[in-house]
């Protein structure tokens, strides 16, 4: 027993150490249960935002306007199946397995980013999302591509090279929009109305009353706080905003010279918390989609497995040529 | 048959059939299938884009006025790309044909006596001959998976196999292309084809459909009935927009 | 389905690098997933696949007694070994 103490006092002290000399924790590393599961829950709700994000561009691949334009969303939504395919491999090197993680999913146990239960009315939309939306998660992701945990940082390293591409084909969408016909720009206006204040929310609520932070910010699980970065993505955004003629839709915005920043109005964190509740737009038109989505490939997969399982029977080797160096 | 009609017609069948397949992402069964699929879309997008460029510098229009402003009697895209596929056993059914007839008739069309038409080829043949791996191995995954499995690819299979004879029957003005060398000889190919996708059947333990109906039309601008409804969708927005750029 | 793990080889020249995982139900499929997920952006000239069941890896527990000793070998290195100043071509 005193040997079993030892060893764990041995792994908690390495694992600390790691974190202290800002090494990566690797998935063969012991680490705490309450690391795995907080590294669990985060990846996994961020793999499946990805997935449910892929819903509201993924309605426009079909009606976009220019084939040029439908040959970019349709890129860029699949980029969202592979980023929530990064993500959940990285969740996975966890232990947690991916069919698990969508039940969690499906059963409410697991969220995503509630941006995504807003629906996408108009092309403009597809514009709004690109550029606010994704850039809202490029601020959120960088720091994360130094998160403590290998696996993710690594992925995230892989999203944010990606996800450039996203944000600026939305930004050339508005500007495209905002430059074109009268019906255009007022497209585009309608689009920063609808998408400016939830993209606000997206950063999560302010860090005075925000759960699990402190922990994450021991374990270089997360960096920055929620209203930090939320910041830096309005200075970003509101320069952005002014090159496209568009208005962002708050009366109290203002550049506050003392502080160097653009100061906002106030969020309602009411509509925040209920959307995160379930009851946004589109809560559940997207759960719903996602369901049917699974149920109806049930088929196929069993399909699958079922001529795996011959093929093995069989004794036939797989297709695949034997590789070697 | 012009030279620019054999064009836009062989980028109305890549369109037609990308569009159908791009409605797959983020509905197909599982998400590394999304992305196959997505990626599938993109090449016949890109293709149609290739052919319609070409079709530009030939005295046509450019390629959004090809897609967005013709109704669907202009279109003359062959049936079997039109074919709705929200079923994934047909959705494999038709890969499977048009791929096995890409390969075959790509491979041809880069030896056209056309330099425009034999490089578009050139480009087209190597993602044939990937897509067709990609078919003819789902189709053995299914034919040969669980009983539903099988029973639902030979519903398939017999559903789409009516409009496969079309893609072996050139248009009466297409005659005069074929002779100069610019086109490959439809018909000639057939042989080959059912060679291999007999084979493939054969290998998903499916039979091979009774070739007892065909339809055909699509390049005279007589479609089925679900060519309209999908060129709505896909038109809608550009055209309620007269002369927007997007 | 069974989880593979993901090799791509950059550019000729160069080793497969692990990129991730994926899932699918047999290697033919693993194969052509892992083209459509790791290489969409020219990322490789070549993939393996490897299901993930089959690595064997070392433990965090086995790394003092696997690496560790690798420490106390400095003559392993070309910079343990002084040279006089006009020795040339060593």
């Amino acid at each position: 027993m005193v040997d079993a103490a030892d060893a764990l006092r041995d792994a908690q002290s390495r694992f600390e150490q790691r974190l202290t000399r800002d090494e990566r924790v690797e998935p063969k590393d012991w680490m705490p249960d309450g690391y795995r599961r907080t590294l669990i829950r985060q990846i996994s709700q961020h793999a499946h935002s990805e997935v449910i994000g892929m819903q509201p561009e993924g309605s426009w691949i079909t009606r976009a306007p220019s084939l040029e334009r439908k040959l970019i969303l349709l890129a860029k939504v699949q980029d969202e199946g592979g980023h929530g395919l990064y993500l959940y491999g990285a969740a996975e090197t966890l232990g947690a397995s991916r069919d698990d993680m969508i039940d969690a999913l499906h059963e409410g146990r697991a969220k995503y980013s509630s941006i995504f239960n807003y629906p996408a009315l108009t092309w403009a939309d597809i514009g709004a999302i690109g550029w606010l939306v994704d850039s809202a998660a490029i601020v959120n992701q960088i720091p994360l591509q130094r998160c403590s945990y290998g696996p993710y940082a690594r992925a995230m390293v892989r999203i944010c090279k990606e996800e450039s591409f996203h944000q600026r084909q939305g930004y050339d969408i508005m500007l495209t929009l905002a430059r074109g016909t009268a019906a255009q720009k007022a497209m585009a206006q309608d689009a920063l109305n609808r998408w400016w204040w939830p993209t606000l929310m997206m950063f999560g609520p302010p860090d005075a009353e925000s759960d699990h932070n402190s922990e994450s910010f021991a374990w270089k699980i997360k960096r920055y706080g929620n209203d930090e970065l939320r910041q830096k993505f309005i200075d970003q955004a509101v320069p952005q905003a002014e090159v496209l003629d568009l208005t962002i839709p708050d009366p109290e915005l203002a550049w506050d010279e003392a502080s160097g920043h653009y100061r906002i109005g106030p969020i309602d964190w009411d509509e925040f918390r209920r959307v995160v509740a379930g009851d946004g737009p589109c809560n559940r038109q997207r759960l719903a989609h996602h369901r049917r989505v699974r149920e109806d490939g049930a088929w196929v997969r069993e399909a699958v497995e079922a001529h795996a399982d011959k093929t093995r029977a069989r004794g036939l080797r797989a297709r695949v040529g034997t590789g070697s160096r | 048959m012009s030279l620019l009609a054999a064009v836009v017609g062989l980028g109305d069948d890549a369109l037609v059939l990308g569009q159908r397949l791009s409605a797959w992402c983020g509905k197909s069964p599982w998400l590394e299938e999304d992305l196959a699929m997505a990626n599938t879309a993109l090449d016949f997008l890109g293709r149609a884009r290739l052919l319609y460029g070409y079709a530009e510098q030939l005295g046509g229009c450019d390629e959004d006025a090809y897609a967005f402003q013709r109704d669907a009697r202009a279109f003359t895209n062959l049936l079997i790309y039109e074919l709705p596929c929200a079923d994934f056993a047909l959705a494999c059914a038709r890969q499977l044909l048009v791929d096995a007839f890409d390969v075959l008739h790509l491979e041809k069309l880069c030896d056209s006596a056309d330099a425009n038409l034999a490089g578009i080829a050139a480009k087209a043949h190597k993602e044939a001959r990937y897509h067709r791996r990609r078919s003819a191995a789902w189709l053995v995954r299914l034919g040969d998976g669980t009983a539903e499995s099988h029973c639902r690819m030979q519903k398939a299979m017999e559903d789409v196999w009516g409009y496969h004879a079309e893609l072996f029957a050139p248009v009466e003005a297409e005659i005069g292309l074929v002779e100069k060398g610019v086109l490959p000889d439809r018909a000639a190919l057939r042989p080959q084809w059912l060679a291999a996708v007999s084979a493939t059947l054969d290998e998903a333990t499916l039979e091979l459909p009774s070739a007892d109906w065909q339809v055909d039309g699509g390049r005279r601008g007589l479609h089925t009935e679900h060519l309209a409804p999908m060129l709505a969708e896909m038109q809608h927005l550009h055209r309620s927009h007269p002369g927007a750029r997007w | 389905m069974p989880l593979f793990e993901v090799f791509v080889r950059p550019r000729r020249g160069l080793q497969h690098q692990h990129a991730g995982s994926l899932r699918a139900e047999d290697a033919e499929l693993a194969l052509q997933y892992a083209r459509e997920i790791y290489t969409r952006r020219r990322e490789g000239v070549s993939l393996w696949v490897v299901r993930s069941s089959d690595i064997t890896a070392s433990q965090e527990d086995d790394a003092p007694m696997f690496f560790d000793p690798a420490d106390g070998k400095p003559y392993r290195d070309a910079t343990f070994y002084e040279l006089p100043s006009k020795v040339r071509g060593l």
